[in-house]
């Protein structure tokens, strides 16, 4: 019964997450909570599992069309391969919650400096 | 120098997308394009690319804590292939600048949601 609502989710954040080169877990996380009332951590390593397959989609499609620049991507994704399992250790530890505010204070500093 | 902080960077925003399950995009692409130089287009598209590697880790280490839904990842990601499509015919008839300013705005928003979620407790 809830098939509908996680292809419909599915859809939303491929959209959002191929638009944006984001993998789509801004979208799939919030949905995940709001709708089948998944907790954090349920609702983040969910959307993590489902951004394996839209990525790998997105990354084909760009690709086809000679957008990917694999140099690039695999300078900032290999380091960051090292960094993840030391996010998700941390995660089983402390709460997140001090750690995000920060965090959003560096996402708006960088969002104001590609608006303008 | 710009190589080495490229480097800093990614891995930092591994340990972000381990902590916030959000898969590093957010901050891959504005390293791309802020650091590296690279347009908006090539930096989300390689972006998509950078993930990989971190999401393959970073869904095997929280399936051995038992964190994830495989059936509705599965369900999830069936989904995403048609919407993949779209976002990506959008993202090449955008004009560069809309996109990354677009971009900019997703930030402020994403920044936005994590104060939200951190203040209700989740």
């Amino acid at each position: 019964m809830r098939a509908p609502k996680l292809l419909s989710i599915g859809a939303l954040g491929g959209f959002f997450g191929a638009l944006f080169g984001v993998g789509g877990g801004i979208v799939i996380v919030p949905l995940l909570v709001f709708f089948f009332a998944f907790g954090p951590r349920r609702a983040a390593a969910t959307s993590l599992a489902a951004i394996l397959v839209s990525s790998v989609v997105g990354a084909i499609t760009y690709a086809f069309h000679g957008e990917v620049k694999p140099g690039a991507a695999l300078l900032v994704g290999i380091p960051a391969m090292v960094g993840v399992l030391g996010g998700t250790a941390i995660q089983q530890r402390v709460p997140a919650q001090r750690l995000s505010y920060g965090f959003a204070l560096v996402l708006v500093a960088v969002g104001v400096r590609l608006l303008v | 120098m710009t190589i080495a902080l490229v480097i800093l960077i990614g891995c930092a925003g591994g340990v972000l997308a381990g902590l916030f399950g959000v898969g590093g995009g957010i901050v891959f692409v504005p390293t791309l394009a802020l650091v590296l130089g690279l347009t908006q287009l090539h930096a989300e598209a390689s972006s998509l690319l950078a993930i990989l590697p971190t999401a393959i880790v970073g869904t095997w280490r929280q399936r051995a804590y038992g964190n994830v839904d495989l059936r509705a990842a599965a369900v999830i990601g069936a989904g995403s292939i048609g919407g993949v499509q779209l976002g990506v015919l959008l993202a090449e008839s955008l004009p560069e600048g809309v996109l990354r300013r677009l971009f900019g705005g997703l930030l402020v928003l994403t920044a936005a949601q994590l104060v939200w979620r951190t203040q209700r407790g989740s």
